[in-house]
């Protein structure tokens, strides 16, 4: 299986690299969803620029009260860095769900978000994060809620020339606490459902939750009925069941010949009360 | 489409080449340099058995253009042994636990094991089992593989 | 002359760690993939996107024109070229000629069109791409039922009834038992399509010679010998002039027991082009065009009493064949036939077998070939059977086993299972895994709730193939021992091990009967040059067949090696053992080294022995080998999800005496792995289109590390009679025996939900289905 022919360059510099993007070329990041396309010649892109290697993109660091991601950052360096372990510990743990060590070590946080594929993991974990997508291009920047970035199937707010340049994260107090649990699909790995939650509590009751959905429908989202049924409430089982049982609520779920609607529905009401769980287990 | 000069040390030695930019690192590496130890098991990075280590870190190189690479350093199956043929203790361990039958998901195996016991000396059987993750073996049903990890970690690989 | 002797410890039965092990672990074997040739060609076929399609014409101009281009045929260019071969026969058999480039029709998706034929893959990649094919496409039919419906679209149009064969085995006097049965059971079980994926795809590298008229061909091929003769047939060469070489190859599981297509097609374009020739299948053709396994839909019915004794089966089976008949395709639901009456001590079966052509790939051999799916049949009636007279699985069995007092047996299909104890299997089993309490503790988590399930398989298997009238193309085997001058022994063996093992195990046997070091010791296999003819690897053959055949041939060059010894000795008799011949009145001894080394220079040679240390045999077996044994596995459902953990895996097998246990094991293990493939995860989903659904690793679900359990394994031996090493056979056992236990366990999980079957492979959410719906 070979890719159809194509142009490379790798880019001293950003700027070099958005120009080049300006022009109407592809960005090529960690490439483990891109070039297995390219491969099969479901994607055919005359130019490549590759961002994998740039340092301006590569970095994790503390700014301003919140964690700055470099787009070519990749999956291993999020679940082994230390930075990310003690402040925000839900971006380094969902990269332990992805794919395997390789794929981890090739794979970048950029280019998975940029790819938006439904399946994919970390747009749970920005949804409930409430992460803030950063885009850059040769004419300039601008700063997206997740909300907003994320669209549809392998759809995004990018426009012609944009590539994803940086992910921020909100450093967690120590009494938040946060999980990302996921059903894979079998054959791929990928997620049939994948529930990421954060939440703290004061006094007994919810005082902050936030849900991010993947997997279920065309687009991840943020299950804001589900956070809604809960804040402000106490945590008991039966809340927490009742509330994830509203995860799926007017979400037209994938079918497939992995699952069904009804059973992908089923199964993102059963892990949202996982990851509630896990993630008050880890909340003070 | 224009051709591009790469430089990659691969196995210890310096290599040069003009390469189209479609030419995928596992094809640079078994028809280019004839090292034809990592193999080619799918197209679809699923398989593992085309894994080799770049930078220190286990790739699947059927997933990656030989562009990519310039630069880098590359370790394969055919340097893992030292040059007096002396085996890495991963080697060893398949062998002696009988971690392989047809031998065609082996390199990148063995590729992928040794990075798992260098980031976890000392692996649980659930942890070997979801660090194989990526690579198929159809031969051996795996139980062996595992053995050779735990033995290998055992016997500080 | 004499020399101390060191005894040298019998290495059959150890656990010796493998010789061919060193070049696969430094990545310095030769696959075909690995093969390079001087001004060598690379082949891209060109395939159908269609499940059937009449072809209106094919345009390749455009791909002729890319520089690099060296040719492009189509089907009217290989018109010449012999056809498909089908080795099976049955009575009243349809055989579709099955081009190896279409003609004016397609019949599956992957159905090969044309080739492109470049000076390099990436090349030929383009190439194919630019050939435009003209298709008019017509309805497809991939269910092998729907096809057999009538109105369903004709497969191949001049057979409308889609019906390749009838066949018809009956045995003993199945209507009395059905007269005589207190319960009657019936269930349809389906054994769904496989796809073998061997980690290695097929390839081929093909080279001409046209001086001397010679082909030599890489193939990845668990049958060189049968391989030549009809690829030779098909071109029209002669097959002494054409070495066919399998070189290290990366499993097979039956899928490389064939000829295929793309074999014929590069021996075609070498001799056409004048220049060697490659092609490497990729993984999508691999799922697409390479032969897949099972594709059965079985309707069983059993007769028993109601004290449990099993009277008589009934089946109806209707086989998947696909759009053609590859190598043995409508051979093997016949083995599911002979394979029906299971472990069981019953003499009335009557069995009615439908071959229906659907618009897929052909099915054919895949681990195990008809025994798997004749296995799980009987597995799954048998519980049915103990669940509908509330008997426990394990006592029923026990109750209608074969004893061990009655073997040889005669079943009712016509076998004779050699030998067995398979109560003594069972219970070892039971007493591994502690039966009794696991009962009380799954009563227990019954009470709380919990879906606990415990499945037990008592299984047998006809394999080491086998007697040559029960094989279409001769079932014995061929070994060659050669002593070299130095004493060094080259051993070759006419099966063709690709992953088995047999460069250890058959050393093994070598250097106890020579007493030579394993390291003295080479095993040569797969070169239709070097090696005799023999017959390949496939049906768990290579030890219980090549074994003896090297066996004896061993016993021949021994003979000899005593008769230069006691001419060496001037000796009145010797003995010979642990590589020494000894005269025993003079004590006086020689080496086996310094024999060969006399035998060799020949300055004097005993009488009537010509000179030289070399033996052939070709042998024959009497009967197959019955392996068996019995596999329970605990497995605990998870009413939320459907998920099934798999809690413990017990297996005890027989299958005979073990040259090296360690082998055994890993043959076991990946066994049992492909048996809970089945089971749990894979499956060839084909659309009403023809379209493979889960035509890549994405979508078919492959065992990976982290879904097996880890598998405790036990054995009794029961020697075999039939060969002089007492061996059974041990490569699809664990097939075999895997799949009804997993199974059975998880029916047993939900049976309290009142679930009685399920068909495979148990997804999640038939399973959450079915927990669902109870609760509804």
């Amino acid at each position: 299986m070979i890719a159809n022919a194509f142009d490379y360059t790798a880019p001293q510099s950003l700027d070099e690299a958005l120009t080049l993007i300006g022009n109407g070329a592809k960005p090529l990041s960690g490439g483990m969803s891109l070039i297995p396309m390219m491969k099969l010649r479901l994607a055919s892109p005359e130019h490549l620029v590759d961002l994998g290697r740039l340092k301006e993109l590569s970095y994790i660091r503390e700014q301003d009260g919140e964690l700055h991601i470099g787009a070519a950052i990749t999956y291993y360096e999020l679940e082994s860095s230390t930075l990310l372990l003690g402040k925000c510990p839900l971006i380094a743990e969902t990269a332990t769900h992805i794919g395997d060590i390789q794929v981890r070590n090739m794979g970048t946080l950029g280019g998975s978000v940029a790819h938006a594929d439904p399946a994919a993991d970390y747009p749970a974990t920005l949804q409930a994060l409430e992460a803030k997508i950063v885009l850059r291009s040769a004419t300039g920047a601008r700063t997206l809620s997740t909300k907003d970035f994320f669209l549809d199937t392998f759809t995004t707010a990018l426009e012609p020339g944009e590539i994803v340049a940086e992910i921020i994260v909100p450093i967690e107090p120590g009494l938040t606490g946060t999980s990302y649990q996921k059903f894979r699909q079998p054959a791929s790995g990928f997620a049939m459902v994948g529930i990421a939650a954060r939440i703290r509590q004061q006094a007994g009751t919810l005082s902050l939750i936030r849900i991010g959905v993947t997997g279920l429908s065309g687009s991840s989202y943020r299950a804001t009925n589900v956070e809604a049924a809960l804040e402000g409430k106490q945590p008991t089982e039966e809340n927490i069941r009742a509330a994830s049982a509203l995860v799926g609520d007017g979400v037209d779920a994938s079918a497939d010949l992995h699952a069904s609607a009804d059973y992908r529905q089923h199964l993102a009401t059963i892990y949202t009360a996982k990851a509630i769980r896990a993630a008050l287990s880890r909340s003070a | 489409m224009t051709k591009q000069i790469i430089s990659v040390t691969i196995n210890g030695a310096r290599q040069t080449h003009e390469v189209e930019p479609r030419l995928l690192l596992i094809h640079y590496l078994r028809e280019t340099l004839g090292l034809t130890g990592a193999h080619i098991g799918c197209e679809t990075s699923l398989c593992g058995a085309c894994t080799v280590e770049l930078n220190g870190k286990a790739i699947k190189s059927c997933s990656m253009f030989a562009v990519q690479a310039n630069g880098a350093e590359i370790l394969t199956i055919e340097g893992l042994a030292s040059a007096d043929g002396k085996l890495h203790p991963m080697q060893e361990a398949f062998w002696n636990e009988h971690a392989l039958q047809c031998g065609f998901c082996t390199p990148g195996m063995i590729m992928v094991s040794k990075q798992l016991v260098e980031r976890n000396p000392h692996p649980t059987d659930v942890e070997i089992r979801e660090g194989l993750d990526g690579n198929l073996c159809r031969c051996t049903g795996y139980q062996h593989i595992v053995n050779a990890v735990r033995a290998a970690a055992k016997a500080g690989a | 002359m004499a020399t101390t002797v060191t005894r040298i410890e019998k290495l059959v039965g150890k656990r010796l760690r493998r010789k061919e092990d060193p070049r696969l672990i430094t990545g310095t074997a030769t696959y075909v993939e690995d093969i390079k040739r001087p001004g060598m060609q690379h082949a891209v076929i060109v395939r159908s996107p269609h499940g059937a399609a009449n072809i209106k014409g094919i345009d390749t101009t455009k791909a002729a024109a890319l520089p690099g281009v060296s040719a492009i045929f189509t089907g009217k260019d290989i018109t010449h070229v012999g056809s498909v071969v089908c080795g099976a026969d049955l009575p009243g058999l349809r055989k579709p000629v099955h081009h190896i480039l279409a003609q004016d029709r397609v019949y599956f998706v992957g159905h090969p069109v044309a080739v492109v034929v470049a000076s390099d893959r990436y090349i030929a990649a383009d190439a194919a791409d630019l050939v435009e094919v003209d298709y008019d496409v017509t309805q497809a039919v991939t269910d092998p039922e729907k096809a057999l419906a009538p109105g369903a679209p004709a497969v191949h149009p001049e057979w409308p009834d889609n019906t390749a064969f009838l066949y018809h085995q009956t045995g003993g006097d199945i209507d009395k038992a059905f007269a005589d049965a207190d319960v009657i059971i019936k269930q349809r079980i389906t054994s769904q399509r496989l796809v073998p994926n061997a980690m290695e795809t097929r390839g081929v590298v093909a080279e001409w010679l046209q001086a001397d008229r010679a082909l030599t061909l890489f193939t990845s091929t668990q049958i060189p010998h049968l391989a030549r003769t009809i690829l030779a047939g098909q071109l029209g060469i002669d097959e002494n002039r054409f070495r066919l070489i399998a070189p290290e190859v990366g499993g097979g599981f039956g899928s490389k027991l064939n000829v295929y297509a793309e074999e014929a097609l590069m021996g075609f374009i070498t001799m056409k082009i004048n220049k060697p020739v490659k092609w490497i299948e990729s993984r999508r053709e691999n799922f697409q065009v390479t032969i897949q396994g099972r594709g059965h839909v079985d309707y069983f019915e059993l007769a028993a009493k109601r004290d449990g004794t099993m009277l008589g089966l009934r089946l109806k089976l209707i086989q998947d064949l696909g759009a053609y008949h590859q190598l043995l395709t409508p051979a093997i639901p016949t083995l599911s036939v002979l394979m029906m009456p299971g472990l069981y001590n019953f003499r009335n079966i009557d069995a009615d077998v439908v071959g229906v052509f659907t618009n897929c790939v052909p099915t054919d051999a895949y681990r195990g070939a008809g025994r798997p799916e004749a296995t799980h049949g009987i597995e799954r009636m048998v519980d049915l059977l103990a669940a509908e007279l509330n008997m426990d699985p394990a006592a029923i069995r026990f109750k209608n086993f074969v004893q061990p007092d009655q073997f040889p047996f005669p079943t009712a299909t016509g076998l004779n299972y050699d030998s067995g104890d398979y109560g003594a299997t069972l219970q070892k089993a039971m007493d591994m895994i502690g039966y009794d309490d696991l009962r009380k503790q799954q009563a227990a988590a019954r009470a709380a709730g919990r879906l606990m399930g415990i499945g037990i398989s008592t299984y047998g298997e006809l394999c080491a193939f086998g007697p040559s009238p029960a094989t279409p193309a001769g079932g014995w085997e061929s070994a060659t021992v050669r002593i070299e001058p130095t004493g060094k022994v080259t051993v070759h063996t006419g099966t063709s091990p690709h992953g088995q093992g047999q460069e250890t195990s058959f050393a093994q046997i070598a250097a106890d009967e020579l007493g030579v070091p394993m390291d003295d010791i080479i095993v040569l296999h797969g070169d239709t040059a070097i090696i005799p003819y023999g017959i390949g690897t496939f049906g768990s053959r290579n030890t219980a067949v090549g074994g003896p055949a090297l066996y004896y041939a061993l016993q021949d060059i021994k003979e000899k090696v005593k008769k230069f010894g006691k001419m060496l000795l001037d000796a009145e008799e010797v003995t010979f053992e642990n590589g020494v011949c000894r005269d025993p009145k003079t004590g006086k001894e020689i080496t086996i080294q310094t024999i060969a080394g006399a035998a060799y220079r020949a300055m004097k040679l005993p009488p009537d022995t010509d000179p030289g240390l070399v033996a052939t045999k070709f042998w024959e077996p009497s009967n197959f080998a019955f392996p068996f044994g019995a596999h329970i596995i605990v497995s605990e459902v998870d009413r939320d999800t459907g998920e099934i953990a798999i809690k413990r895996y017990v297996a005890v097998d027989d299958i005979g005496n073990q040259l090296n246990p360690l082998l055994v094991d890993g043959q076991l293990h990946g066994g049992a792995a492909q048996g809970l493939g089945q089971a749990l995860w894979e499956q060839a989903v084909y659309d009403d289109n023809g379209q493979l659904i889960t035509g890549e690793f994405m979508d078919y679900c492959m065992p990976r590390a982290r879904m097996m359990p880890w598998i405790e394994s036990s054995h009794t031996v029961t020697p075999s009679p039939v060969n002089p090493l007492g061996v059974k056979g041990v490569g699809e056992a664990g097939t075999i025996g895997s799949t009804p236990a997993m199974v059975n366990s998880v029916i047993d999980a939900l049976s309290t939900l009142g679930v009685r079957h399920i068909d495979m492979p148990l997804t999640n959410e038939k399973i959450w289905n079915l927990v669902n719906g109870a609760k509804a």
